[in-house]
């Protein structure tokens, strides 16, 4: 069996290279910063805060902040991997505002041993993408892994999805390293139960209650 | 192997992380075990149909319309230092 092949996001050497000439004045290479990485920070933002307009305003704090801040960026880590901590910030504060009452953190509803043990073993459909048109499809997907709680979802998003590795995802999100990969095991393990209600195979008999 | 283990491996089964005497064990357990197979193939479809179906696309016209105001902000911030 194939293994998971991680996303590529930017090119590491280049992006130095763009923050280098952004510091010394260059707005024209912070702009291709801005158009190499836009969309995955508005996926992120998205995923945390779960509402579009709060995803816009954070893509335009987050990369104003980055601007502000280019300065306190040491280039020990990623560039990207800095944006999306700054990214995860923001949605984190915009999530607070909206829930003022409320503590928020990425540690939300993490304490459950729902979903570890699998209880759907039915194989799926060979090509299950191709059972739904795409707007179902994606309507399915965002519901699905909307009903993550947030700690597992956030980890999910930033290390299968974004393209960052465990040690970056553990340091976007300030939690350890063993926890990133306790809560990757559950996201993954809880999505499939989840999806398999749409993607497993019918029975023979007939029998197409979902 | 138990399934329990197996499951516990899965996620550097799956990211091809584990070193090979281990790999080795879970493909074992993949040949006669009909659960663990069926959860490591579908988990791994999973993860792929997130990867290649995003959900919330940025629109083109919402992204240069973000792109045109964050380049504006960051120029005014900049006449501000």
């Amino acid at each position: 069996m194939g293994t998971i092949q991680t996303n590529v996001t930017g090119d590491t050497g280049e992006d130095l290279a763009l923050v280098q000439a952004a510091r010394e004045g260059d707005i024209g290479a912070f702009e291709q910063l801005l158009k190499r990485y836009d969309r995955n920070v508005f996926r992120i933002a998205n995923h945390i805060t779960q509402n579009r307009e709060d995803a816009e305003d954070v893509v335009q704090d987050a990369f104003l902040k980055a601007y502000q801040k280019l300065d306190q960026f040491q280039g020990n880590s990623k560039f990207y991997t800095w944006l999306v901590r700054i990214a995860v910030n923001e949605a984190l504060m915009k999530l607070r505002k909206r829930k003022a009452s409320k503590t928020v953190s990425i540690d939300e509803d993490v304490e459950t041993d729902d979903g570890f043990v699998p209880r759907e073993v039915t194989d799926w459909s060979p090509n299950p993408e191709q059972l739904y048109k795409q707007a179902e499809l994606s309507d399915i997907l965002e519901k699905t892994i909307q009903g993550l709680p947030s700690g597992f979802r956030t980890v999910f998003v930033l290390r299968d999805v974004e393209g960052l590795s465990t040690e970056e995802t553990a340091d976007a999100l300030g939690l350890s390293i063993p926890a990133v990969k306790s809560r990757l095991l559950r996201a993954r393990l809880q999505l499939r139960e989840r999806l398999s209600r749409h993607f497993k195979k019918k029975k023979s008999n007939g029998d197409n209650a979902q | 192997m138990k399934c329990s283990k197996f499951l516990n491996e899965l996620n550097d089964f799956l990211d091809g992380s584990l070193d090979s005497s281990l790999k080795a064990e879970l493909e074992e357990h993949l040949t006669w075990c009909h659960n663990c197979h069926v959860v490591c193939n579908t988990t791994k479809k999973t993860i792929e149909i997130y990867r290649e179906n995003q959900v919330y696309e940025l629109p083109d016209t919402l992204r240069v319309k973000l792109q045109t105001a964050i380049i504006s902000k960051c120029k005014s911030s900049k006449s501000k230092d």
